[in-house]
């Protein structure tokens, strides 16, 4: 099977529209299919999922790999479920399925609330979490919810699978704690309790653009103290990142506007993002605390699903 | 507000009906035919080799290996076509002074914009051609790149064409009655300084042509996504030494222009000669990255103003310095200094005061040209004076209605001509905002602000006037020796089933022109709407005219169809006389039946007359000669330009905290003379509104030092998209221009002339009780925030 790689099937992609450079195109019909396909290539070549960052990438010709493994069909890739407490989400689970399946807004309700904000509807129906978080782009909003679910991530590779948690994975620009030829085969998030709250809001110039800042925050408030916050910032340097600082403020605190002043303040010990062409660290920062303020009042003030329940 | 149309319930009334596009099936269904679409026999395509330097020396090209890559047929560089291709140079005469380089279609020896195109592959794919381009070496020594306004002036500035002297293109000063003593009498003055982004035309469909140059006959033929064929019949014969009559250009569907399509581009220029030097036909279609940085540019300006007013709120007087930068060259034919000319001459346009003085200087910069886009200048005018207008009000504390009423030229004053020259014949700036201020409740707005401004929710509303250039004469450009035409040609034919064919100069690019001109034949020749069938785009079939800029098509092309089918009207008239042995004053043609004009009763159908005509003319009296193809050319007479007016106003929810600004409402009252279909008129404005809206809060070409265009994508340069805009409310006023029978002017670019400047001053509305303003756009959210002194 491994030959098929050899035989292209479809000799030249591209070569009446253009724009990417000449690749060979395989579909793999399962891991170790894959794998194969990757060990022959040698590494010069990359896998495809629903090919959203991808194909934006070959066609400027910023990657110019001679193969491509698609693995949008891979079954182990596929499927949300849930066991002992944790949310499974296959990687090949598309934006839109993130937007609508009642198991993420049940028990990854921070998933289906950034959803809306992911793409546009056309792109959503292709994009995938796995292939958004193995492309890492510090400004898409899964990678960086992950980081306030503390999620964990499944990798597989030729030698079997492994588990790395979603603090620390996210290492550079587009960089992540996938190595090369590996495949990120599902996210594991653990389900959201009776007493959390989450929040996600993000300031971007047109609907569906990636933000100028985005933020999620969730914590577990009970009789109005909130503990075990979790903020995490998206579009704010190379990397999506969990303001710890700004969490300690509120650790056993109530939500009020001392606290929220508070975890402002300290957010500048969290973040310090650089200036670019068209907007200063200076402002991403106000911007980053002005969202941790608006969202923090928000779950302060949204009733918990313990609440909801008794009502 | 509709004025009273004509009788629309006569049969056949069509002129101010909503009637729908007869092309719009076909586009939708996906059946359009576009310069990509179109593939002939032989074909190669083209790509280009793109400096990536704002300025540098070409010291070397090989293009030895290039060549030699399998299914390459030429590498051509700028040399090679030079020999083909005379330079060509973007003046005019009237523009007293100015100066650009000679341009050709390839770079040689220099670069003067980071993306002008230095070599051109010919290969058997676009695929091809652009793998070779890879395979080029090209030695490049960089120069100092002049990026900046100020910095192109000094007079120690890098000069980007040594031999003009400076980088000053042009300079010129509008002066009218006596500004200074304006300014001595004035209770009060004030300053400002506005600037408006560098931004770009964004269509759906990319510039695209295809050359086909046949030695056999001499003969070029080029699909071309144009507005205007003509003027390049005219070019591609005169800068490539072919026979006028030999070059046909045929432009097919158009996926929006807005006055990007129609300037001379190193590409297109470039794909005439490569087809000569191949002898088969080469298709070159820009992808969008080529578009940003190719495509022309506009609206770079800084403009310094002071504004002398007395207690009352009477604007006395206005002084302006517009530095604007155009790129390293200006843009044939038009030029690139139209737009400069038009800021400072419509500047208070809608307003009474006389004394005016302003300076225009317009510089050479390594950046891509600058040209006319749609609403030149307008948007630039109309920030400025709408501004200006409010500021003042708001220092005397008066409502921005009044101040605009106080203001404005007044229905007793016309014909007017303003301080800058235009002559308005008629304009109804009183009936306009008297429209706006009930359409959009003025009263109920300012007390809904009030009410939340207590709450925290900061809203503006911003109201800007405009008139807009229309149905341009001679004067815009055949005066200044450009070959443009202002006059427009028709060709209406019965054929012998007795329908319709018009052949019009006047293009069709989305905005609707085959449309109403379907209507206005339809109505004036009396048959049935779907009887007839409006061809255009196509010089070796569709007469001589200047087909689509400036706003023209549905005031001299509506008017040339409309003389033209009363031609045919007679025509067919006296045939029929003939065959009924009746006179063509006893006999009218109403629905398809020549009737008696006294009772109405059928007498023949149309369709009869046709056939007897083409299959029986013998059966006709002697020395009938049916005459049932009419043809009639027409030019602006009388007032240099028609002027549209009306009025904008717009409504913002700025957050403070964010500089986000929400668009919440927009309203649109406009008078474009004769309404013939009230629906392309409202989605003209719509469109333009959206373009203008865009410029306000979005769009903006964003170079480095090193004059890099940064955000050359549609990932980085946002265009407004639905999610963003409001929804548009549009009435109308009615005042037809006496200077043709058809009374209708242009509407194109009038959304575009005001919405700008009406977001503006409602975002300074909401800015005003927080102590801030702005007064650059776009109005990006960075902006307000630094304006609010939280950036
Ligand atoms: C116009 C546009 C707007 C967009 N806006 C947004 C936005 O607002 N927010 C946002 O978050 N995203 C946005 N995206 C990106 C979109 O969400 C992508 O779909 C997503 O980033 C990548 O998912 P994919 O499945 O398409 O991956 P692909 O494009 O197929 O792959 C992306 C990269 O990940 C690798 N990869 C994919 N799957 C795996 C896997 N399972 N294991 C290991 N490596 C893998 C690939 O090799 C590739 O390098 C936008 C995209 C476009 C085109």
């Amino acid at each position: 099977m491994v030959t098929k790689t050899k035989k292209p099937l479809v000799p030249r992609l591209g070569s009446e529209r253009v724009k990417p450079a000449p690749f060979r195109y395989f579909r793999a019909n399962s891991l170790a299919e894959a794998f194969a396909a990757y060990a022959e290539a040698e590494g010069d070549c990359t896998y495809m999922a629903g090919g959203q960052s991808l194909l934006p990438v070959l066609s400027l010709r910023l990657q110019t790999p001679s193969l491509v493994i698609d693995i949008s069909r891979l079954e182990e890739l596929r499927g949300i479920s849930l066991a002992n407490g944790v949310l499974r989400i296959g990687a090949l689970t598309r934006h839109n399925e993130m937007l609508h399946s009642p198991e993420i807004a049940r028990y990854a309700p921070l998933l289906s609330k950034a959803a809306p904000y992911v793409a546009h509807p056309a792109i959503r129906n292709k994009g995938t979490i796995g292939g958004t978080i193995a492309h890492a782009d510090p400004a898409a909003e899964f990678p960086g919810m992950t980081l306030a679910l503390n999620a964990e991530f499944e990798i597989a590779n030729s030698e079997g699978r492994r588990r790395e948690p979603a603090n620390g994975f996210f290492r550079g620009l587009y960089e992540t704690g996938i190595a090369p030829g590996e495949i990120l085969v599902a996210i594991h998030v653990p389900v959201f309790g009776e007493h959390d709250r989450c929040a996600y809001h993000e300031l971007a110039r047109r609907r569906g653009d990636y933000p100028l800042v985005g933020c999620g925050v969730r914590a577990t408030i009970r009789d109005g103290v909130a503990t075990n916050g979790r903020f995490a910032f998206i579009a704010v340097g190379a990397v999506p990142q969990r303001a710890f600082a700004a969490e300690a403020a509120i650790e056993g605190q109530r939500l009020d506007e001392t606290a929220i002043a508070a975890a402002q303040t300290a957010l500048e010990q969290d973040l310090q993002p650089d200036d670019d062409s068209e907007t200063t660290g200076a402002m991403r920062l106000h911007l980053a605390k002005v969202l941790l303020g608006r969202l923090l009042r928000e779950i302060a003030l949204s009733p918990s699903k313990a609440v909801e329940a008794a009502a | 507000m509709n004025m009273a149309l004509n009788n629309t319930d006569r049969p056949n009334s069509y002129i101010g009906r909503s009637v729908t596009r007869p092309n719009a099936l076909r586009l939708l269904a996906g059946k359009g035919r576009y310069v990509t679409d179109i593939k002939l026999p032989r074909m190669l395509h083209a790509a280009f080799l793109r400096s990536p330097y704002a300025h540098a020396e070409i010291k070397s090209i090989d293009t030895t290996e290039a060549a030699a890559l399998k299914g390459v047929h030429l590498v051509a560089t700028g040399e090679d076509l030079a020999k083909l291709c005379k330079p060509w140079v973007g003046t005019l005469d009237h523009f007293r002074g100015m100066k650009s380089a000679p341009q050709l279609p390839l770079a040689v020896g220099k670069v003067v914009w980071a993306g002008q195109a230095m070599v051109a592959v010919v290969a058997e794919t676009r695929a091809i051609a652009e793998d070779a381009l890879g395979l080029i070496q090209v030695e490049m020594s960089e120069l100092p790149p002049v990026v900046d306004i100020d910095q192109a002036r000094e007079p120690d500035s890098t000069r980007i064409y040594p031999e003009l002297g400076d980088n000053v293109a042009f300079k010129l000063t509008v002066e009218s009655g006596d500004v200074k003593a304006a300014f001595a009498k004035a209770d009060g003055e004030l300053e400002e300084t506005f600037f408006t982004g560098r931004h770009t035309a964004v269509t759906m469909e990319p510039r695209a042509i295809i050359a086909d140059y046949n030695a056999s006959e001499e003969a070029l033929t080029v699909y071309h996504a144009t507005q205007t064929p003509y003027q390049f019949q005219d070019l591609f014969s005169r800068l490539y030494g072919i026979r006028e009559s030999r070059v046909r250009v045929i432009a097919p569907d158009i996926g929006g222009s807005f006055g990007m399509k129609l300037h001379v581009y190193n590409e297109d220029m470039s794909v005439v000669g490569l087809s000569m030097l191949c002898g088969r036909p080469v298709k070159y279609v820009a992808d969008r990255l080529e578009s940003f940085v190719s495509d022309i540019h506009a609206r770079d300006h800084r403009i310094k103003t002071q504004v002398a007013y007395d207690a009352s709120g009477a604007i006395l007087g206005v002084k302006v310095d517009d530095v604007t930068a155009i790129g390293a060259f200006s843009t044939a034919p038009r030029t690139s200094v139209v737009e400069g000319n038009q800021v400072v001459r419509l500047i208070g346009a809608p307003y009474r005061f006389r004394d005016y003085r302003a300076d225009l200087s317009v510089v050479f910069q390594n950046k891509v040209q600058t040209s006319q886009y749609r609403a030149v200048g307008h948007p630039i005018a109309c920030l400025v004076t709408e501004s200006l207008i409010d500021r003042v009000g708001q220092k005397l504390g008066i409502d921005p209605f009044e101040m605009r009423r106080r203001n404005i030229v007044t229905s007793d004053m016309y014909p007017y001509t303003s301080p800058a020259g235009y002559k308005f014949e008629r304009l109804s700036h009183e009936a306009c905002l008297d429209g706006l201020y009930k359409l959009m409740d003025y009263p109920r707005l300012r007390e809904e602000q009030k009410a939340l401004r207590e709450k925290g929710i900061h809203r503006g509303i911003g109201i800007a006037m405009f008139v807009e250039i229309t149905n341009p004469s001679p004067a815009f450009y055949g005066v200044g020796g450009a070959r443009i035409s202002s006059q427009d040609g028709a060709i209406v034919k019965i054929t012998p089933a007795g329908e319709v064919q018009c052949l019009i100069s006047v293009g069709e690019h989305g905005q609707g022109t085959e449309t109403i001109i379907g209507q206005i034949v339809a109505e004036h020749l009396g048959v049935d709407r779907e009887l007839v069938r409006v061809i255009t785009g196509d010089t070796d079939v569709t007469p001589q005219g200047g087909a689509n800029w400036a706003c023209r098509g549905a005031g001299i092309g509506g008017e040339t169809a409309l003389q033209a089918a009363k031609k045919l009207k007679q025509n067919v008239l006296s045939v029929a006389a003939a065959i009924l042995q009746s006179a063509p004053g006893e006999l009218d043609l109403i629905n398809g039946q020549i009737v008696n004009r006294s009772d109405r009763v059928e007498r023949i159908p149309l369709s009869e007359v046709a056939r007897i005509s083409y299959y029986r003319s013998d059966t006709l009296p002697p020395g009938t000669n049916p005459q049932l193809t009419a043809a009639h050319h027409y030019s602006p007479q009388g007032y240099p330009f028609a002027f549209t007016n009306g009025v904008q106003a717009c409504h913002v929810e700025v957050d403070a905290e964010t500089g986000f600004t929400k668009i919440l409402d927009l309203w649109v009252v406009e008078d474009c003379g004769r309404i013939i279909n009230p629906m392309l008129v409202e989605e003209q404005i719509r469109g333009g509104v959206v373009q203008g809206l865009g410029a306000a809060f979005f769009e903006e070409c964003r170079y480095n030092e090193s004059g890099q265009l940064e955000n050359g994508s549609l990932a980085d340069y946002l265009v407004p998209m639905a999610c963003e805009m409001p929804d548009i409310k549009i009435a109308h006023v009615e005042t037809p221009t006496q200077d043709t029978e058809l009374g209708a002017k242009g509407c194109g670019e009038a959304g575009t002339a005001a919405s700008s400047a009406a977001a503006m001053n409602a975002v300074n509305d909401a800015l005003a009780p927080l102590g801030a303003s702005v007064s650059q756009i776009p109005m990006t959210p960075q902006r307000l925030l630094k304006a609010l002194g939280r950036g």
